[in-house]
């Protein structure tokens, strides 16, 4: 099931709201479909061109331009390794060697349990931090081949479960707007007149 | 003296005035808590209790420098929206990602609600009737800590419907990105929002201001822009000038990364502290690693052409910065020391501009290509002389013209200023480039140490200069 | 001394005009106008790949910078984004512009495959031509170029090549902006970008031909093209397409005396250089090996071929007998599918002969009062504040002004009040749609436009009102009634009424219609069916498949003694026929047609008719002759010069150098307004279904399934019915079901659509599988059916 769920599709309207127009809510609800099924598929981005009003291959094309964005499953863990300047001033080279041995696969592979995937990333903005990686788009910074080791161990155990949860899901928070608080969306047409604070007089 | 918190990772605190890091201390800054009991939304009070065309004003004498990279003062541009035309929106710009800068995600991570009041009282002043709060994706913690501060500002009544129970209503609208450095450009970052392929858009006739998201004049701000205005409005136009020069007042974030003993992000005194102060001084970066020497560094990240020992002495400030051969930009600075192997150097950058362009330019997406396939050759040892001199033509493709770099007294080089002209729409093409022709300008000796030394033979009597054959020595 | 007139001398300035210079020559350019789009008014050429003056400037491929004066020295831009500003100094040939076009150049070409001997865009293509006018001669791009599976069929028409393909986003942005068919984009980013569908989503839209006209490479390729000649070996010239009757212009082009290609020509008041794919494609059916070569002649059940002689004497011979007893007793169908001059050349047959009964509509028209309303053309009516449909689906009848329409709406330059039984193509476009069950639609629109909203909406300005037939299975008089009530409420609005033949208005104008109160094609029919008519003549028609109600028609065919065909090949109607005379196909004929709006433009011929083929209104001269009743026709030009002297409709087209490019517009007669028409229709069973029957632009038309890469495409026979209704019937999407009317049943697989209202369903024309023609009964004003399960 590719689909959205039921719950995610009460979601997904929920965000669409929040938008003057539909189509700007696609790349939160690609994050959500990736959320729930770990990659994009096929049905997923049908079911999002039907929610917001798009051609599938409008929600693909969009799709295809980001990076995070997974058409293929990836391993529960996503081990990006960042190769840019300061990382590779400081060793990110060696580090992803390392990585590779550690896990017997080149970078862009999987392992066979489908635990891992591993892959060059370019910079994480943590720069001063060097070297530096991500697992599901968290931080291990200033890492060594020995913290690289011990961090692949300790995913393997499961014994980060709480800090990394399975890829896919990015904020553990969502925005969540209360609609007696929300002054909601409208588009842009509809609107023709400044806004009611525009007055020349003090809001308070 | 320099301070570390295990909390805040890569921020070194310093005894200097602290206008966005002020919290940074606290384990918990990023809590509403935390931000009622210093200060917090107390700028915004202050900004609800007066006109809106005053905020305006206040933000415009303040001469608040955008932090994105261009520099363009804030308020300047919050008038440039065609009288009449509603609505407008406010974008957040908080997809950083350019090589060698962070800070913005330090601000969203540590001080989210110092954000959120920024964007209110942004969007209070310039009349802007919704905002997006676009959040690079990569950035897992700072989408949980702004998603949790906007949460609990709804529910407390600063952010929606009648804000502190005035006539003052806006949402903050969390969006995050996907992974596209391009989409950092602000009419990409439009493009994005509006849930398209993040390619930029020609400025004119988009610019933003004018015909922005949805085709309604738009306000893009970096998110340090605004993480600034809480502070103004808590203590004035005159305390916030007092700081930094006149042309670039207050402070603001820089990284400096790479070959430096006490690497780390910095707010500084803007204008008038020094390459040399943030790379040597021992309040800053504490010199380079192992004592090395400084071979160069790039002054305001991976776009900007390179500087050597030459230019430490030049403030952080634009002014002074663009005529010596670079740029500013977002506030990062890579160090390189002595052991850097500069060829294999300027190839990470180069590869990132060419992975990053969007395609929609042709000189950017088939031309950042070309460079990186030859310049690999050449840093791979394949490469030959002519490549070097094919490495600048092609760039020439993209910056026709004479490409800024700095002066440099051995090589007998007088700067060429900052800007350049280009042939793309955005600045990914040029920034391919940039750092090749750095490199190849200021250390060419190592380019050519790399290169295969042939022996050119004419094949035929009437061969031309073009028409030779290589053969290896 | 000098007088200088002061009046001239102060001529106000124009707030519209710009001048600047281009390369130091005045250029007088409009307000808001692109550098390049002055620039092309020049002789001094910009290279160009992505700019397209009928779509939206991207600034992609970045070929047309050039250098303009700025208070900072000259700086390079794009041409097709910048716009003229007043005493702007453009250069487009310096060092500066020359290198960088180079350069650009250089970069398209760098992964470009260079495999022109095997492309079809060799010889006519911009990329090639503009690397030889504007490139840098050589490359130095010594890396491996990418690679991506040589053409792959992104639609049943459409191949692409990627590797040839230079990003330029006009297929993309014509498929987005124009079309409103996002099914083809760009993918992945940087040098990976490549266009694309969605993975087994195909390019099926109704214009993608345009997109493989307006590739400036040869990554798009079509077909029925591919492979077929070379430019060099093309003729070519100009004409108008006659599919349907927006009337498109085209190049016609031609190789060793066979028709190989149509392309859109950019004309302001019609097609803006887009065609539809039926238009563009159907060109197979004039090289179709089952066209006719020689007359045929029924020899016991048997045609056989014969001789013109032998034809037209036993043609004569046929409508003489039947003459001889009455006037009545023959009938003239059909004539909208030739040139105005062929439907006047049948009329002054008809005339001569006291031949009444004539009509080039079947049934599914408009009375020819509507055409004396006032008019509207289709600038008028996308120029309009508030334009009201009350018409078929024009994506699927009149492809490209569902095109100009939707633009109109886009643009925000109109309002569209869509009145309509299920959603059309336009819907998503409009501004309100309003429901109606047929029969009921003219009480809809009274109500409807009464409401305030609407009443503020038409007070806005201009009103024009499409009209149409939007179902074949409702009589014409809810159409009319219809019209009346917006007629009523808007006295000013103007009229554009859509009919779907080629040369419908024409032919009706040149005199091809029912004559002093006779009967109309049904009337006809059905005077055949009652045995009354003994000569039936058959003007490129086919009844048997084109007319609703399909017991008519073979009702009059058992009753009809002789049966005369001018037609193409051979068909349902004519296979049984006693005469079947060849005639000249389009591409084999000159002459001129009329759109929808009255629009007379040319025809060309470009190759040499089939066999011993010809024109119809050579065969009527011919007739007349055999009949002794010469209409006295030596050639065409002289039959034109008789029809815009005695057709006071077709006078302004007397310069025949006004049928060319925009062509001109008929002479409007003084209007007229349509009289009331009242009508009741009864009662929908609750447990019944009201029929909408309409047409789609891929049917079982000859021109369609003779044209051997569009049949493929026109799809099984289905009944639609709204997916609460299919729950309701108790059947899943596709199940075959069975649908009664009137003690007619038929089984047909039946399938749900959102667009259709509860308690109608809607079945297509004319497809492939079950004929659904036996449900249509045309004396009744409306159909309903049952819909059971088939247990």
């Amino acid at each position: 099931m590719s689909r959205l769920n039921d719950a995610n599709i009460k979601l997904a309207r929920e965000i669409i709201a929040r938008y003057p127009r539909p189509k700007s809510a696609l790349i939160p609800l690609l994050h959500l479909s990736q959320e729930q099924n770990g990659y994009i598929t096929r049905e997923a981005m049908q079911h999002l061109g039907e929610l917001v009003g798009v051609t599938s291959a409008e929600v693909y094309g969009t799709a295809s331009f980001y990076e995070m964005f997974k058409f293929e499953p990836v391993g529960k863990y996503l081990i990006n390794i960042c190769g840019t300047m300061s990382c590779a001033l400081m060793g990110a080279h060696e580090l992803m060697h390392h990585a590779e041995k550690k896990l017997g696969i080149k970078a862009g592979g999987t392992t066979t349990d489908g635990v891992f995937t591993l892959a060059h990333a370019e910079c994480q903005a943590a720069c001063t931090e060097a070297p530096t990686l991500q697992v599901n788009y968290r931080y291990r910074l200033r890492v060594t081949p020995d913290d690289l080791d011990r961090l692949i161990d300790n995913l393997r155990d499961g014994k980060l479960n709480e800090e990394f949860p399975p890829h896919g899901v990015l904020s553990k928070v969502r925005q969540s707007i209360d609609a007696s608080r929300a002054v909601g969306a409208k588009a842009p047409e509809d609107v023709n007149e400044s806004p009611v604070w525009l007055d020349g007089k003090a809001a308070l | 003296m320099s301070k570390t918190y295990v909390h805040a990772p890569g921020f070194v605190a310093g005894d200097r005035p602290k206008i966005v890091t002020s919290r940074f201390e606290f384990a918990d800054s990023f809590t509403l808590e935390r931000y009622l009991a210093t200060d917090g939304y107390k700028g915004l009070r202050a900004a609800l209790s007066r006109p809106a065309n005053e905020i305006h004003e206040d933000v415009k004498s303040a001469t608040v420098l955008g932090r994105g990279g261009a520099g363009f003062p804030a308020g300047t541009k919050w008038g440039l929206t065609p009288q009449q035309v509603w609505p407008r929106y406010l974008v957040v710009n908080g997809d950083e990602s350019e090589p060698g800068t962070y800070k913005d995600r330090l601000l969203m991570e540590r001080d989210p609600h110092q954000l959120i009041e920024g964007c209110l009282i942004a969007c209070y002043a310039a009349g802007l009737s919704q905002c997006f709060l676009y959040i690079r994706g990569e950035m897992a913690l700072a989408q949980e800590r702004v998603a949790t501060a906007l949460n609990e500002a709804y529910a407390a009544g600063y952010v929606g419907k009648n804000i502190l129970g005035s006539k003052f209503s806006v949402d903050i609208i969390l969006h995050w990105g996907a992974g596209a450095y391009v989409v950092g450009e602000e009419t990409a970052l439009i493009e994005s929002l509006e849930g398209n392929r993040g390619m930029p858009r020609l400025k004119p006739p988009f610019f933003p201001a004018a015909n922005g998201l949805y085709g309604q004049p738009t306000i893009v701000n970096n998110v340090e822009t605004l993480a600034n205005l809480p502070w103004l409005l808590n203590h004035g136009v005159a305390a916030y000038t007092a700081i930094g020069t006149k042309t670039s007042p207050g402070t603001r974030m820089v990284a400096v990364s790479g070959h430096v003993k006490r690497p780390g992000v910095y707010e500084i005194i803007n204008g008038t502290t020094t390459f040399r102060d943030l790379i040597f001084g021992e309040e800053f970066c504490g010199g380079i690693r192992n004592s090395n020497a400084l071979k160069a560094f790039v002054p305001g990240g991976g776009s900007a052409p390179w500087f050597t020992p030459d230019q430490l002495d030049l403030p952080f400030e634009a002014s002074q910065v663009g005529p010596a051969g670079s740029m500013l930009g977002s506030g990062a600075v890579m160090v390189m020391d002595e052991t850097t192997d500069i060829p294999a150097a300027a190839l990470t950058l180069t590869h990132f501009y060419a992975h990053e362009s969007c395609g929609k330019c042709t000189p950017c997406r088939e031309g950042g290509t070309w460079l990186e396939r030859i310049l690999r050759r050449v840093v791979d040892g394949e490469g030959t002389d002519a490549d070097l001199q094919q490495l600048l033509e092609v760039g020439a493709m993209i910056c026709p013209g004479a490409f800024p770099h700095a002066a440099n007294e051995k090589l007998g080089l007088t700067a060429v200023p900052f800007p350049y002209k280009m042939t793309t729409i955005c600045f990914v093409g040029p920034s391919a480039f940039a750092p090749v022709h750095s490199a190849l300008t200021l250390f060419r000796s190592e380019f050519e140490a790399r290169v295969k030394k042939r022996v050119t033979i004419p094949v035929t009597a009437v061969a031309t200069e073009t028409a030779s054959v290589g053969v290896s020595a | 001394m000098t007088i200088v007139d002061p009046i001239k001398e102060a001529a106000p300035v124009d707030p519209n005009v710009v001048n600047i210079t281009i390369n130091d020559k005045p250029v007088v350019a409009r307000k808001g106008e692109l550098i390049i789009a002055a620039a092309d008014r020049t002789e001094d050429f910009i290279p160009r790949f992505c700019y397209h003056p009928r779509m939206s400037p991207v600034g992609m491929c970045r070929q047309c910078l050039v250098e303009v004066e700025t208070p900072r020295g000259p700086m390079m831009v794009v041409s097709c984004m910048t716009p003229v500003a007043e005493g702007q100094v453009v250069r487009t040939a310096t060092d500066g512009v020359k290198k960088a076009q180079e350069g650009v150049l250089e970069l398209l070409l760098a992964n470009h495959p260079l495999d022109c001997p095997v492309c079809d865009k060799g010889g006519e293509c911009p990329l090639q031509d503009q690397a030889f006018s504007h490139g840098p001669g050589e490359s130095r791009f010594v890396e491996e170029k990418r690679h991506y599976e040589k053409p792959i069929a992104i639609s049943d028409i459409v191949y692409l090549d990627r590797e040839r393909c230079i990003l330029c986003d006009r297929c993309t942005r014509f498929a987005d902006e124009v079309a409103g068919d996002a099914l083809i984009t760009f993918t992945s980013r940087g040098n990976d970008t490549q266009v694309l569908t969605f993975p087994d989503e195909p390019f099926s839209s109704y214009f993608s031909g345009n997109t493989v006209q307006i590739c400036p490479v040869g990554a798009l390729t079509a077909k029925p093209y591919r492979f077929k000649a070379r430019p060099w070996d093309l003729e070519q010239t100009e004409s108008t397409c006659t599919s349907c009757s927006v009337g498109c212009r085209t190049v016609v082009q031609s190789s060793r005396d066979e028709l190989v290609r149509y392309q859109g020509v950019d004309i302001d008041p019609v097609n803006w250089g887009w065609l539809c794919d039926r238009g563009r494609y159907n060109f197979e059916s004039v090289n179709s090996p089952d066209r006719l070569t020689s007359p045929l002649m029924k020899n016991g059940s048997e045609l056989v071929a014969t001789s013109w002689s032998v034809a037209l004497e036993n043609a004569a011979r046929m409508i003489r007998l039947a003459l001889a007893q009455s006037t009545n007793n023959v009938a003239i169908l059909g004539g909208a599918r030739g040139t105005n001059e062929d439907a006047f050349a049948w009329a002054m047959l008809a005339d001569k002969l006291g031949i009444n009964q004539r009509d080039a509509q079947l049934g599914d028209g408009l009375s020819p009062e509507v055409f004396n309303l006032a008019q509207a053309t289709i600038d008028e009516t996308c120029a309009a504040k508030t334009i009201i449909l009350l018409a078929p689906d024009v994506k699927e009848e009149l492809p490209v002004l569902y095109l100009r329409l939707r633009d109109a709406a886009q643009k925000r330059k109109s309002r569209i009040i869509e009145f309509s039984s299920r959603n059309s193509g336009l819907t998503p476009y409009v501004w309100r749609t309003v429901g109606f069950e047929p029969g009921n639609q003219a009480q809809i629109v009274r109500e409807a436009l009464a409401t305030p909203e609407m009443k503020e909406q038409i007070a806005r300005g201009e009103v024009v009102v499409v009209v149409g037939r939007s179902n074949l299975a409702e009589s014409e008089v809810f159409t009319l009634q219809a019209l009346g009530e917006v007629l009523s409420a808007v006295p000013s609005a103007k009229v554009l009424p859509v009919l779907r033949r080629g040369n419908v208005r024409g032919a009706v104008a040149a005199g091809l219609t029912p004559k002093d109160n006779s009967g109309d094609a049904i009337d006809i029919l059905n005077a055949a069916a009652a045995g009354k008519i003994e000569c039936l003549i058959l003007l490129g028609v086919d009844p048997m498949a084109d007319v609703a109600d399909s017991g008519l028609v073979q009702r009059a065919f058992t009753q009809v003694k002789n049966v005369i065909s001018i037609d193409t090949m051979i068909n349902s109607s004519n296979r049984n026929a006693d005469l079947v005379l060849p005639a000249a196909a389009y591409g084999e004929k000159a002459g001129t047609t009329t759109n929808l709006e009255g629009r007379i433009s040319n025809v060309a011929q470009k190759i040499t008719p089939r066999g011993t083929s010809r024109p119809d209104w050579m065969i009527a001269t011919e007739l007349s002759i055999a009949l002794g009743v010469d209409i006295g026709v030596s050639s065409l030009e002289d039959l034109n010069e008789k029809l815009v002297n005695s057709v006071v409709a077709f006078a302004p087209s007397s310069d025949a150098k006004s049928t060319h490019g925009d062509g001109v517009l008929m002479a409007r007669e003084t209007p007229v307004t349509i009289s009331g028409v009242a009508s009741k229709v009864t009662d929908r069973n609750a447990y019944n279904y009201r029929l909408v029957v309409s047409r789609t632009m891929y049917d079982s038309a000859q021109s369609t399934i003779a044209s051997p890469s569009l049949a493929g495409i026109i799809t099984e026979a289905a009944i639609f019915v709204n997916p609460l209704d299919l729950a309701r019937i108790g059947v899943t999407e596709g199940a075959n079901v069975r649908v009664g009317a009137d003690g007619t049943n038929i089984v047909i697989a039946i399938k749900a659509d959102n667009g259709i209202n509860r308690g109608t369903a809607w079945l297509p024309f004319n497809h492939t599988g079950v004929d659904i023609r036996p449900l249509l009964n045309i004396a009744s004003d409306v159909v309903d059916v049952r819909i059971e399960p088939i247990k």
